[in-house]
C-alpha cells in the first residue's frame, strides 16, 4: 500500500525558517543545510523546499545554493520558488531537484505546466495552489505570496492544472499558514476529491491530531507541515507513529 | 566493491546528482556522469538514471551518441547495468509515452513495453507518488539483505510491462500490481521503477548489492 507522507517544509524567508530581513545567501544556506543534514538522519519521508522571496524579487531561482541543497539531501526533494520557465525546471532538476513546484507562474503562464509535462513527465510538475478565503467565506487562488488576487476557484484551477499535466497539488491556505490551527479541512476535501493526481494539504499544523484532521476527512496523500517541526519538539517519526497508532498507513 | 569506474548517464534531462552521490557514498571509487558516448565505451559499470519523458530521452540518447555505446557496452554481458525509474523504462524495446502514433522504439536491454498505469479505484492516484513496498522475488540478487516488502520511493505514470516475467525481481501492489525491479538471469541487467538514491536506507543497501555484482 502506498503511505501517507509526512514532509516537512523548509521555507525561505517570510514566516519560516529565517526571518524576511535576513536574506543572505550565505546564511540561508547554512541553516538550511543543517535542516536537510538532521532531515536525512531522520529519514523524512520527502522535503519541500520553497524560496519564497524569489518570485517578488524577480530574480530565476538560486541554483548554485539548491545544488549544495541538493547534494547533501538523501531523500525525495520539491524545489519551489521563481520558477517561470522550461528552462528553470531544466536547471532545476539538474542541479538534483526530484520535483518542481510551480504557483505564481501557473497563473501568469499556464503553457509552460503543459511544456513542463511534455518534457519532464507530469510526475515532476507540482503546482503549488495558495487559497485565501474571501470575507464571504468562499475561497479564492492567489498568487505572489499571497499579494496576487486571481479570483479563480481553487477547485476549477486544480483541474484545470491537472488537464495541462500537473502531476500533484501542493494545496496551501494562507491564512491558516503558520498559524498552527489546523488545516484547512474543507479546502483540502474539496480540491482533493476534484482531481486524480496526488495532494498535499499545507499550511496551519500544529500538532498531530491537525495531520490525523485532514487525512481523516479528505483524499489528501500527504501532509506538509513547517512551524509544528521547526518551532517546536514535535518531529515527523512521532508524527507518523501518532497515525499508526490511528489506522493511517504511513513508513515507520 | 565499487572498484573501476561507474559511468552515471547524463542525457540532459535528470537529476544525475542525487545518484553519482549515492554511488560514491554507497563506496563507488570512481564516478563519472557523462554525456559523451566515449566515456560509456570505457564504463565498468553503467547507471541510467531518470526523470523525464520517453519520447525526450530517447531523441537524446540517439542524438549524442548514447544509445549505440549503452546497447554495445552492455552486450558485453561483463558490463553491470542499472536503470532507475525512467532509466528502468527506457531497457525496454518499446515505449508509448510522448509517442505520436502509438510507439516509440527503447534501448531493448529487455522485452516488454511501457505503459501508463491505470487506477483500480478513487484512492489510487496517478501519477503514483511516494513510498511503496516492494516484494521481491526470491533468490534476487539486487534485493538481497532487505528486509521483506521494505518501502521504496516511486515518481511516475508509467511502468514496464515484461514480455517474460522471468525477468521480475520484485512487484508492487498498485493500479492491480506492477513490475517494480527486473533482474536478467543470464547477465548482469538490472532495473528499478523506483527512485534507490532517494530510498534512504534500503536503497542504499540496493545500490551497494548493484556494485558489488
Amino acid at each position: 500500500m502506498l503511505k501517507t507522507r509526512i514532509i516537512p517544509t523548509l521555507l525561505f524567508k517570510g514566516v519560516g525558517l529565517v526571518k524576511g530581513r535576513a536574506f543572505d545567501s550565505g546564511r540561508r544556506v547554512g541553516a538550511a543545510l543543517q535542516s536537510i543534514r538532521v532531515y536525512n538522519l531522520r529519514e523524512v519521508d520527502e522535503l519541500v523546499f520553497l524560496d519564497i522571496a524569489a518570485t517578488p524579487a524577480g530574480g530565476r531561482p538560486n541554483f548554485r545554493e539548491i545544488d549544495e541543497l541538493a547534494d547533501n539531501c538523501f531523500m525525495p526533494m520539491t524545489v519551489g520558488g521563481g520558477v517561470k520557465s522550461v528552462e528553470d525546471i531544466r536547471d532545476l532538476l539538474a542541479v538534483g531537484a526530484d520535483k518542481v513546484a510551480i504557483n505564481t507562474a501557473a497563473v501568469e503562464t499556464p503553457e509552460l505546466i503543459r511544456h513542463g509535462a511534455a518534457e519532464f513527465g507530469a510526475q515532476c510538475i507540482v503546482v503549488s495552489i495558495d487559497v485565501k478565503r474571501r470575507a464571504d467565506g468562499t475561497p479564492e487562488v492567489v498568487t505572489r505570496c499571497g499579494q496576487n488576487r486571481t479570483g479563480r476557484d481553487p477547485v476549477a484551477w486544480a483541474q484545470e492544472m491537472e488537464r495541462l499535466g500537473a502531476g500533484e497539488i501542493l494545496l496551501t491556505s494562507v491564512e491558516r499558514d503558520g498559524t498552527m490551527s489546523g488545516y484547512d479541512v474543507d479546502l483540502v476535501r474539496d480540491v482533493a476529491a476534484a482531481v486524480s493526481i496526488p495532494v498535499i494539504a499545507s499550511g496551519g499544523c500544529g500538532s498531530y491530531r491537525h495531520m490525523a484532521d485532514v487525512l481523516s476527512g479528505t483524499r489528501a496523500g500527504a501532509v506538509a507541515a513547517a512551524s509544528i517541526f521547526h518551532f517546536t519538539e514535535q518531529t515527523p517519526r512521532e508524527a507518523k507513529r501518532y497515525l499508526a497508532e490511528r489506522g493511517f498507513r504511513v513508513r515507520l | 566493491m565499487g572498484a573501476g569506474l561507474t559511468v552515471v548517464v547524463d542525457y540532459g534531462l535528470c537529476n544525475v546528482d542525487s545518484m553519482v552521490r549515492a554511488l560514491e557514498e554507497c563506496g563507488a571509487r570512481d564516478v563519472e556522469r557523462t554525456r559523451d558516448p566515449r566515456v560509456v565505451d570505457r564504463a565498468d559499470r553503467i547507471v541510467l538514471p531518470g526523470v523525464g519523458n520517453f519520447a525526450a530521452a530517447m531523441r537524446n540518447l540517439a542524438a549524442w551518441g548514447l544509445l549505440d555505446s549503452i546497447r554495445q557496452r552492455s552486450s558485453t554481458r561483463e558490463v553491470p547495468f542499472l536503470g532507475a525509474c525512467l532509466g528502468m523504462q527506457l531497457m525496454a524495446r518499446a515505449g508509448t509515452e510522448g509517442a505520436d502514433n502509438g510507439r516509440l522504439e527503447g534501448v531493448g536491454l529487455v522485452d516488454g513495453e511501457v505503459i501508463r498505469l491505470e487506477r483500480q479505484n478513487a484512492d489510487e492516484r496517478i501519477p503514483h507518488i511516494g513510498w511503496n513496498e516492494v516484494v521481491a522475488r526470491p533468490g534476487s540478487v539486487l534485493l538481497a539483505g532487505i528486509p521483506e516488502a521494505s518501502d521504496f520511493y516511486f515518481v511516475h505514470s508509467y511502468h514496464l510491462k515484461l514480455g517474460d516475467t522471468a525477468n521480475e525481481a520484485a512487484r508492487t501492489p498498485y493500479c492491480g500490481g506492477f513490475t517494480s525491479a527486473i533482474e536478467l538471469a543470464d547477465r548482469p541487467v538490472f532495473g528499478t521503477q523506483f527512485h534507490p538514491e532517494k530510498s534512504q536506507k534500503a536503497g542504499f543497501r540496493l545500490l551497494r548489492n548493484f556494485l558489488a555484482a
